[in-house]
């Protein structure tokens, strides 16, 4: 990436009083009963809230504007909406009002829901390359190097078995050494990606650097706030959906480590 | 960091997208574009359906062979009650009404199985769709082309029960193309309608199944429509057999039984098929397009 001059900042990604909502059919009471199903339908026409569908309002009026080159992390307690935010901005998760302007395609690194557990390892490598839009050449050049990354093979031939036989171990490895083949513009981390033993997260944490390296901008959702420190200058704070606080990453992180009462 | 510089600082935030050419995430592309995009994962569309059909049947210890075995099976339960028991066949000798029977059922499942598959093709891997992006259109047509796969292995089956029979390969055979195309592109149009409507309203996987036998019995698999329809209006027999079910088995009995002559079909029956064809793929392609920006919603 070539360093961007002084007072020439490219934004990326501008969110402009994002909300996303989740609806959930027949949550109202917390019983499927086919009772209360019958009394939703019924009660048709009237609001969503009358027939049982519970929304669940994720993100309330997110607006930012990111710039090529910033290593962004977001952070906020569990069910805060960091994941949600990431998915809206990757344009997965439509949005309720507002708007997600951005450069390209951002793309989520994560590929596990393309892959099939009662197909080879081999096959899901070039299934969830493909899923991922990688073209047949590019996956044919990279097979090797997924298939060594992952380590897979190192204790005999796996990679031609079923992913169902593999150990839990073993199947992250893979598809985490899958999702991290591709290159991006604006790359998306979610947590939970230090899978693995000790050596394999080693050699995933290079990775990522690598391919932050190549990206233009890069979110990262973490709780780790250890690993937020060592990658991001700039910090989203969630809380509750709305966003609490946005700035550099050492001011951000002592209000909430203040908050958090750390 | 320092703060935003002043040239851009006051701009709303769709005037600074604009300024640097930014574009709103997950907006629907146009038609043209779509179509492009579709084109770019073709790979992914074949490689998918080919992993679904090879995952399907990997747990059973027969494996593929199921593929040919479930639709013969079927087959049989229907030549049972239909052929044995109720005497649907009547008008048709045996030697007609088995290999009738059997095309039938093998081609009404491909349909059958493309709509089921359709319903669920959004609604049932919301995890893919909120996960990667791709054009969404490629799940319900790569449900479609996993169908065609196959029906086509099941063909030989099919073959051999004709051939069984005293049909033996001729000239009209190559007719099965044709049909195959066909309907294969109505069958990629109706599964797209079902992905949309069953990404709204989900419980539409559970109604499908009636739906689908509704449809088969008014659609004659087991029994000849103007023949089981005589002593009734000759109206409701010609609404029956030009359903595009009853065409596409109409056009494929045509083609490969020789006791099934033309005078079974109902006119102009290519040009109806055709139509159904042309239809249903081309309106089921910009309806599910329209909706393309609001799959994977909560």
């Amino acid at each position: 990436m070539a360093e961007q001059q002084q007072g020439e900042r490219v934004p990326t990604v501008i969110a402009d009083e994002l909300h996303i909502v989740y609806r959930v059919n027949g949550a109202k009471t917390g019983k499927g009963s086919a009772t209360a199903a019958l009394s939703r339908i019924l009660k048709r026409g009237s609001d969503d809230a009358a027939r049982g569908v519970r929304k669940v309002h994720a993100v309330r009026g997110v607006s930012f504007t990111a710039y090529r080159g910033e290593a962004i992390g977001l952070i906020g307690s569990n069910g805060s909406g960091k994941s949600t935010l990431l998915r809206a901005i990757a344009g997965l998760l439509p949005a309720e009002r507002g708007r997600v302007y951005t450069d390209g395609q951002p793309s989520l690194l994560g590929v596990n829901a393309a892959l099939m557990n009662d197909l080879t390892g081999e096959r899901n490598v070039i299934l969830g390359g493909l899923a991922m839009g990688m073209t047949r050449e590019q996956i044919k050049e990279r097979y090797q190097d997924i298939v060594d990354f992952s380590g897979i093979n190192e204790k005999g031939d796996f990679i031609t078995l079923p992913m169902r036989t593999y150990s839990s171990g073993m199947s992250a490895r893979l598809r985490f050494s899958i999702a991290a083949a591709k290159d991006h513009d604006v790359l998306m981390i979610d947590e939970a990606l230090a899978t693995g033993d000790r050596k394999f997260q080693t050699r995933s944490e290079e990775r990522i650097r690598e391919l932050k390296k190549e990206a233009g901008t890069v979110f990262l959702v973490s709780h780790n706030n250890k690993s937020i420190r060592d990658t991001c200058n700039r910090v989203l704070w969630l809380e509750r959906g709305e966003l609490r606080m946005d700035g550099p990453t050492d001011e951000v992180l002592k209000e909430y480590e203040k908050f958090t009462g750390k | 960091m320092t703060k935003p510089v002043a040239p851009d600082e006051g701009l709303t935030p769709a005037r600074l997208a604009a300024k640097y050419g930014l574009s709103v995430s997950g907006a629907r592309p146009s038609l043209v574009e779509y179509v492009r995009q579709l084109w770019g994962r073709r790979h992914f569309i074949l490689a998918f359906s080919q992993a679904k059909l090879t995952a399907q049947y990997s747990q059973a210890k027969l494996g593929q062979l199921w593929q040919v075995a479930t639709p013969l099976l079927n087959a049989l339960v229907y030549f049972l009650i239909f052929g044995l028991i109720l005497n649907a066949g009547k008008g048709m000798p045996k030697d007609v009404y088995i290999p009738f029977l059997v095309t039938g059922v093998f081609v009404f499942t491909f349909t059958q199985s493309s709509a089921m598959a359709g319903v669920r093709a959004i609604s049932g891997n919301l995890g893919l769709v909120r996960a990667l992006h791709f054009p969404r259109a490629s799940l319900p047509i790569s449900f479609a082309l996993q169908q065609l796969q196959q029906l086509l292995a099941s063909m030989i089956v099919m073959f051999a029960v004709v051939i069984g029979f005293g049909s033996y390969p001729k000239l009209s055979w190559l007719l099965v193309l044709p049909t195959l195309v066909l309907q294969f592109l109505f069958n990629t149009g109706l599964a797209l309608i079902v992905a949309r409507m069953g990404a709204k309203t989900p419980d539409l996987a559970q109604l499908m199944p009636f739906i689908m036998r509704t449809w088969m019995y008014a659609s004659g698999v087991m029994f000849s429509i103007p023949i089981m329809l005589e002593e009734h209006p000759s109206w409701i027999s010609d609404v029956l057999q030009w359903n595009p079910a009853a065409i596409y088995m109409d056009l494929m009995r045509f083609a490969l039984i020789d006791g099934y002559g033309s005078e079974n079909l109902p006119p102009h029956v290519w040009a109806v098929g055709l139509a159904w064809a042309v239809v249903l793929a081309v309106g089921g392609f910009v309806y599910f397009w329209k909706a393309e920006e609001r799959y994977g919603r909560g």
